[in-house]
């Protein structure tokens, strides 16, 4: 079964990694690439990527003439999506058992960040 | 019981092979979609036979023989599925004939040919790296697939509408007339400069595929300068390939954080790369006429040549930066000027040839012209500039492993000075 682990990340304050001490933003890199190769060797992950930041975020929908109308940049909303991973695992107890990690990686002080981790099931369709 | 010399020097053999027979086949039938498909058809068999049966003594014949048998079979059932739908008029002559049988010769110029045409400038530059890389690299669409990390249907459909494009275009299989042959050139080495930098400026993903994808622009490369000995500017961009890529081990720490190349490990550089890449470049800027790889190729050399850092020879970086910014208007190259000129005459003369740079749309918003004045304020003795600069920078990359070294050069910078907040999202997520 395959799982979607969205990383949501408070604004500001000790989740600005660009306010970090510079052991802490290495220990942070350095548990996420571990984490990743950690289940790239189990082979549990189908993929994952780290978003660009929310400043240059756009939402946008189609106008009347189905050209696109473009809205944003939403400074003011309080969480926004890091990243995310893609998991390929027997069941939903294992998704949530690595979400729970991903969830503590260090922060400041090596601190866990306890950051929320959205779990959901990516269904499988019919056979390419 | 798969051995692995074997195989490689298999897979090494088919792939030279692959644009030579492709070039024969295309040549006589003039269906380059139907051609190239079974010229895969003929790879793929031979990659399951040749392992197993071992390699037959004429292995080019061989995969000549079956492209055709699989052209003739394609041929032999389009007539059949035109005579179901009796759209074609009766008097419509189409061929089978007995010389497809008989081997077609094989002509040198062929596989120079098969480059023009994939890299025709008609195509998108995304559709001609997939071509190339295909049908005269002789990759699958799985490995393409993978060396740019996309799903293989999604690389399937980018080439086979390359192969619309290319029959769209009418462009012929032939050599290009000689008063067009310097432009189509030049095509083709940007395709294949296109190729070197994908798999060279990406160290996130998997990594492993990427590093194939620089090899594999230095094997066409090579391949190009084999039929163009004479031809300066293929040399200038073989030696610049091949002395940027001989600092590849140096160029990444254990977990994949770029390391600036003022901080590299020398001693990881490959010295024979360098010698090849060097001797390249001296052979070729006296011939002339000089162009734009051949210069790169020339800074680059000074670089590696350099015991360390401090010994480079910054003036004469500046000199030949000096004669490049004189034939491009790329901004790259005078971003690049501003800093040599910061190296030869300090931060503040590179910061002031940055200024005109801010009204250009092409790198106005680009994270390399952010993080090169954060580095040359940094220098200047103005760290909180730069600190929100380099952040501004890491916000901007669309590289993760640059992202993370940009962002870890804020934070030295802050843990020195205390001072500077912002904010920014995920960092290393792939390996």
């Amino acid at each position: 079964m395959k799982y979607m682990l969205m990383m949501n990340t408070p604004r500001g304050g000790d989740y600005g990694i660009n306010t970090w001490p510079k052991k802490d933003i290495e220990a942070h890199i350095g548990f996420m690439i571990s984490f990743a190769k950690k289940l790239g060797a189990a082979g549990e992950l189908v993929g994952a990527e780290g978003l660009a930041s929310p400043a240059e975020a756009k939402v946008v929908r189609a106008g009347a003439n189905g050209k696109p109308i473009t809205d944003g940049v939403f400074a003011e909303s309080k969480e926004f999506l890091a990243g995310f991973w893609i998991v390929e695992v027997p069941n939903a107890q294992r998704a949530y058992e690595i979400a729970a990690e991903a969830s503590a990686a260090p922060g400041i002080g090596g601190k866990p960040l306890n950051l929320g981790i959205e779990v959901r099931e990516v269904p499988s369709g019919p056979p390419r | 019981m798969s051995d692995a010399p074997v195989a490689g020097r298999i897979e090494q053999l088919l792939r030279d092979l692959a644009p030579q027979v492709l070039g024969a086949v295309a040549r006589r039938h003039r269906d380059f979609a139907a051609s190239e498909d079974a010229v895969q058809e003929a790879l793929i068999a031979a990659a399951d036979q040749w392992p197993r049966d071992g390699v037959p003594d004429n292995p080019r014949g061989w995969l000549l023989q079956v492209a055709l048998r699989r052209m003739t079979d394609h041929i032999r059932s389009e007539i059949a599925r035109r005579d179901r739908e009796k759209v074609v008029a009766d008097d419509t002559p189409i061929v089978v004939a007995p010389a497809l049988y008989s081997e077609p010769q094989m002509d040198p110029h062929d596989t120079l040919v098969l480059l023009f045409m994939c890299c025709h400038p008609a195509l998108s530059p995304a559709s001609a790296i997939a071509l190339t890389l295909r049908a005269v690299g002789g990759l699958t669409t799985g490995e393409i697939a993978n060396a740019f990390l996309v799903p293989e249907p999604t690389m399937a459909q980018r080439i086979s509408r390359a192969k619309q494009s290319v029959k769209a275009s009418d462009v012929a299989f032939e050599m290009p007339e000689a008063e067009e042959r310097a432009p189509r050139v030049a095509s083709v080495l940007h395709v294949l400069y296109l190729v070197f930098n994908e798999g060279y400026t990406t160290s996130s993903g998997p990594s492993l595929h990427r590093t194939d994808l620089s090899n594999e622009a230095i094997r066409l490369t090579r391949l190009v300068h084999q039929l163009l000995p004479d031809d300066t500017e293929v040399a200038g961009l073989l030696a610049l390939m091949l002395l940027t890529d001989a600092r590849r081990a140096a160029r990444t720490g254990v977990s994949g954080e770029i390391i600036p190349l003022d901080e590299q490990d020398r001693s990881l550089w490959d010295r024979d790369a360098i010698a090849e890449g060097v001797a390249l470049v001296t052979g070729a800027l006296p011939r002339g006429p000089v162009g734009e790889y051949q210069l790169q190729a020339a800074i680059a050399a000074v670089h590696d040549e350099a015991a360390s850092a401090d010994a480079t020879d910054w003036p004469q970086i500046l000199a030949l930066y000096d004669v490049l910014k004189r034939m491009t208007d790329n901004p790259m190259i005078a971003l690049n000027h501003a800093v040599a000129t910061a190296m030869v005459s300090g931060p503040r003369a590179g910061l002031e040839l940055l200024a005109p740079l801010d009204a250009d749309e092409r790198v106005r918003n680009h994270h390399r012209l952010y993080a090169v004045r954060a580095h040359l304020l940094e220098r200047a003795g103005q760290p909180d500039a730069a600190i929100a600069l380099y952040n501004a920078a890491a916000d901007k990359t669309s590289s993760i492993p640059e992202r993370n070294y940009l962002l870890l050069r804020a934070a030295r910078l802050r843990d020195q000075y205390h001072s500077g907040t912002s904010i920014s999202s995920g960092t290393a997520w792939r390996e």
